[in-house]
């Protein structure tokens, strides 16, 4: 038995006795025994996806009574690295819940049973190797995810809602995903995934089932217009399960994208790729567009998530494209970086949500409006927000930007090979998506210093947030785990670029091109290079010249703070005038404001502003209220006019089933006269 | 097409000519960017029928600044300690990176444009959270006010400089210059005019020039640069400008190397820099008298109308770009 096997069989063990435990174990150690066996399976989950990711294989195969093929479990390289990446968030998130979900309904006997369920299925899902056990495992994740979202339903309205619309666009996912598979296995006459990618390319089964994927996937990993459920569901779930639904969960979307086009259907016309390139690029931008006039701290997070999920298909199209156009060092360029995204984006994301999960825990507060000067009464958790924060605004030193530096240079020398222009649609896409990265990334930048900002920096603008304490030793250590990794990720960008280079040139014919080997290599200490592209980054190096640049300016200080001691002053300058209350900061929402008047069209915000006179006079204002809501434009424009048009249908529809037992014997007598009349003919 | 040469023997033999010319350029800007705020504000004096209070004047503030005790708000964060150094860091970290007095740049940190604009984010990043940390209304607001800019402008300052980059085949700055060097014919085709044009607009806004942002005023509805700068006091506030006056400094040396790449050191040699450095200060003085002029007949343009400044700089890098692949 290979060590990947082992490591198969050892997870499902431990999920089964994970769920034994939270059933069994006594409330008062229920998330403690509970989070530490979730640990251990996420923790034997990384090991198998290292190993698998570094070229160990394995198969698990599980016998089934039903007439079908018996299911196989064997991660291939690239879903070893998926199994290790959703593992490693799995492993923090549940060092955070063991402290964090100690009481109430989160830490609620079916809430901790749901939750290895949760990790097992995420695990599983890239270890499949036929579609069936691929279904099975994702309904598994589904499931596992949806009861631990519904935690709270009792207490709060607002959580049922999610639901709904969580198990509604999950089976919406499903289904397209269900029908992609069904019309490759129809083509191919197999289900498991080496009889699907016989099909022929080109073909309308082929152009048929990536459409049918896209859709399922693209819902799963939040992307525009399929995105509606994650600003309900990402905020309302308990913070370390949003942490787990946007760190890892979504990145099995992304994995399902990458089984289709690197594996299953891997010569891709040069249609997929922009069609691909256009869900990212407006997924990206309208996920940021909403994060950055977010007042709400985890709105804002669920929000960026679709940004970033846009940034990696748009990355994965760039990808496609360019490989159409057969530039393929950029390619596999794109592709990496693609990856390289998705990994920094479990890891930066994470720390994000476990921190704003440490910030409610502190404050119960979660709008930022309320919050502030949290940065002195939580410093770890400051710190870590701060890293993570700085991965998602794509900052050096971090995972963030090693993934958006190399994505843009595959797009700005992929419209060219051997200085010959590729094509008149890449040089126009390559552009376009250059400028909606560039956007993309300022907006990003804005939206997490008004996250930072305006939660840790400044005074504290409610009673809450200055009587906040640090939370926990357990969610510290999870928070400075998710940290370091972030920190990681960018300070040694060249080997782990090379481990995920290897992953894509080994699975699929597309990818395993002859130059496969040379797009990415490691340089120097920890740097990158792309030698096909000719460019070299290195961070660690990067630091070091800052840190040199920086001695002189530190003598200076050094110097100047002997003679000249800083004094701390309650009333510095303020402003001016005398010191200014802490309501009259700016809030988050003020902060956002001129983006909110930049972008008005898109937005479409809606602005209520009522004067209170005094007594009859016209120019004496005693108040001044100013209410202004974004919403969803997709929920408000596409969404509820779909649902109100099926719930009209609906009330139609019940006049022909009114319960009446002869209209239904009328119903089937008919249906079977027309069969005989159809098979007569 | 130009393909950087990756050096991977020789890890520990420094490039020693690209070090001395990164050293000089580091020495050069400090010494030369408060003459430039200096100059700038000189020569509008003068226009503006004023005497002025020389050139030297940011020296002597400077040197102020340093022997006075910071004022600290009693309940702000290491922020405000901190994110002045973060900015004058990031700035110097410009002027050693750019292709500046020589093209010559270090084997392993190429002056790659993005890496470039990532590094002077980090500065942008450091004030816009200075100014929040000072709890005030001034401070948020020209924080929010500079993140939007700065958020507009970014897609403008990567299009530029990529169409730049597509006649020289690399995103390195400095093979950039050396190419325009060595086929001064491109710097006057309309692809590059277009690019310098929005690149130059895309740096106004960046560093807090006019039409976009009134260096010269205190007043709440049009401050950005200054509202954020208001809490800071002593080095904390020297640290700021000086940044401030750096990164001002080495964008208009790399516009300048840009549109007149002549006089950068290629080839090391103790004339050629001092060439090199005569001539970059030349050039950054003169652009900078320029914009002093521009500067006299220009009014600040309304906050919610700097988006379209913007838009129209944006839809002039783009033309750039799509131009340079189907044209050139």
């Amino acid at each position: 038995m290979s060590a990947v096997t082992a490591g198969l069989l050892l997870q499902l063990t431990l999920a089964a006795v994970a769920v034994t435990i939270a059933l069994l174990v006594a409330p008062a150690w229920r998330s403690r025994a509970t989070g530490l066996a979730s640990a251990a399976l996420a923790a034997v989950g990384l090991a198998t996806g290292l190993a698998a990711m570094t070229g160990a294989s394995g198969t698990l195969t599980i016998p089934v009574v039903l007439p079908m093929d018996a299911l196989t479990l064997s991660p291939d390289r690239l879903g070893g690295l998926f199994m290790a990446v959703v593992s490693a968030v799995g492993l923090i998130v549940s060092l955070f819940g063991m402290s964090s979900a100690r009481r109430g309904p989160e830490g609620s006997r079916t809430a901790w049973a749901a939750m290895p369920v949760f990790l097992v299925g995420m695990q599983l899902v890239p270890a499949a190797a036929d579609s069936v056990s691929f279904l099975l495992a994702w309904e598994i994740m589904t499931l596992g995810s949806t009861v631990l979202l519904l935690a709270d339903h009792a207490a709060r309205a607002s959580v049922s809602s999610a639901g709904i619309w969580y198990s509604a666009m999950s089976q919406l996912s499903f289904f397209f995903i269900l029908a992609g598979f069904a019309v490759l296995a129809g083509a191919t006459g197999g289900t498991s995934f080496t009889a699907m990618a016989t099909v022929e390319p080109g073909s309308f089964a082929a152009n048929l089932a990536f459409v049918l994927f896209v859709l399922g996937f693209g819902g799963k990993a939040e992307l525009v217009p399929l995105h509606v459920w994650v600003p309900r569901v990402l905020p309302e779930a308990p913070s370390h399960v949003s942490a787990a639904m946007s760190g890892a969960m979504v990145k099995i979307g992304v994995y399902g994208a990458l089984v289709v086009c690197v594996r299953l259907l891997p010569e891709a016309p040069a249609w997929w790729g922009i069609m691909i390139m256009v869900l990212g690029g407006a997924s990206a931008l309208y996920g940021i567009l909403q994060a950055s006039v977010s007042s709400d701290l985890k709105v804002l997070l669920a929000y960026s998530t679709t940004e970033n999920m846009g940034l990696v298909f748009l990355g994965l199209g760039a990808s496609m494209l360019l490989r159409s156009y057969d530039a393929t060092a950029a390619a596999d360029t794109a592709l990496v970086a693609a990856l390289l995204l998705a990994v920094s984006h479990a890891a930066f994301k994470a720390t994000l949500f476990l921190g704003a999960g440490a910030v409610i825990h502190a404050t119960g507060e979660r709008n930022l409006d309320r919050l502030g000067g949290l940065g002195r009464r939580m410093p770890w958790t400051a710190a870590a927000f701060g890293i993570g924060a700085m991965g998602a605004a794509a900052l050096p030193i971090t995972s963030g930007f090693v993934a958006e530096w190399m994505l843009l240079q595959s797009l700005i020398h992929g419209g060219r090979l051997n200085g010959e222009v590729v094509s008149v649609a890449a040089s126009v896409a390559m552009p376009l998506a250059v400028a909606v990265i560039a956007l993309t990334a300022g907006l990003a930048l804005l939206t997490f210093v008004k996250a930072y900002g305006i939660a840790f920096l400044a005074r504290p603008r409610s009673p809450e947030a200055a009587d906040a304490r640090e939370v926990p030793v357990m969610m510290r250590l999870a928070l400075a785990l998710g940290a370091l990794m972030v920190l990681a990720l960018g300070l040694l960008p060249g080997p782990i670029s090379e481990a995920v280079l290897a992953t894509v040139a080994s699975s699929g014919a597309g990818a395993a091109s002859s130059s496969a080997d040379t797009a990415v290599a490691a340089i120097g200490i920890s740097g990158v290079a792309l030698p096909g592209i000719g460019a070299v980054l290195d961070p660690l190096l990067l630091t070091i010249l800052a840190a040199l640049v920086g001695i002189p300016v530190l003598i200076a200080i050094v110097l100047s703070a002997a003679k000249h001691p800083a004094r701390a002053n309650d009333l510095p300058w303020g402003g001016g005038g005398s010191r200014a209350r802490p309501r009259m900061q700016y809030t988050a929402t003020s902060y956002a404001e001129p983006l909110v008047r930049v972008f008005d069209d898109v937005l479409k915000p809606t602005r209520d502003v009522q004067v209170t006179h005094v007594g009859e006079s016209r120019y004496l204002v005693e108040r001044v209220q100013v209410e202004q809501k974004v919403t969803d434009v997709f929920e408000t424009r596409f969404y509820r006019p779909m649902l109100n048009f099926l719930q009209r249908f609906g009330i139609v529809v019940r006049h022909v089933a009114n319960g009446s037992i002869h209209r239904y014997l009328t119903y089937s007598f008919t249906a079977l006269l027309i069969v005989l009349i159809v098979v007569s003919l | 097409m130009t393909v950087l040469a990756v050096n991977t023997q020789d890890l520990a033999g420094l490039n020693w000519p690209a070090v001395v010319i990164a050293l000089v350029q580091v020495v050069l800007f400090i010494v030369i960017s408060p003459l430039l705020v200096g100059l700038i504000r000189q020569v509008r004096a003068r226009i503006e029928g004023r005497r002025g209070a020389g050139i030297l004047q940011p020296w002597r503030d400077l040197r102020k600044l340093l022997g006075k005790d910071p004022v600290r708000a009693a309940d702000s964060s290491w922020m405000l300690r901190v994110g002045p150094v973060a900015l004058v860091v990031s700035s110097l970290l410009l002027c050693v990176l750019l292709p500046l007095v020589g093209t010559l740049s270090l084997d392993f940190l190429p002056s790659d444009l993005f890496v470039i604009v990532s590094v002077m984010l980090i500065g942008v990043v450091a004030l816009a959270l200075v100014g929040l940390d000072g709890g005030t209304a001034f401070g948020g607001m020209g924080s929010s006010r500079h993140m939007t800019v700065a958020a507009l402008v970014e897609p403008t300052l990567l299009l530029s400089v990529y169409a730049l980059s597509i006649p020289a085949g690399t995103s390195t700055l400095s093979l950039i210059v050396g190419a325009r060097l060595d086929t001064p014919g491109v710097i006057i085709s309309p692809v590059s005019v277009l690019a310098l044009v929005a690149l130059s607009i895309a740096i106004m806004a960046e560093t807090g020039r006019l039409p976009i942002d009134n260096p010269g005023t205190h007043l709440e509805v049009t401050m950005l640069h200054e509202a954020m700068t208001l809490e800071a006091s002593g080095r904390d506030l020297a640290w700021l400008e000086l940044g401030s006056w750096l990164k001002l400094a080495a964008l208009l040396g790399l516009v300048g190397n840009l549109a007149f790449p002549w006089g950068v050191v290629t080839e090391f040699s103790v004339l050629g820099v001092l060439i090199g450095a005569v001539a970059i200060t030349v050039k950054v003085l003169l652009l900078g008298v320029l914009l002093s002029v521009g500067e006299v007949f220009l009014a600040k343009v309304r906050l919610f109308q700097v988006p379209e400044l913007l838009a129209g700089s944006f839809a002039l890098a783009f033309l750039a770009v799509t131009a340079s692949y189907l044209v050139a």
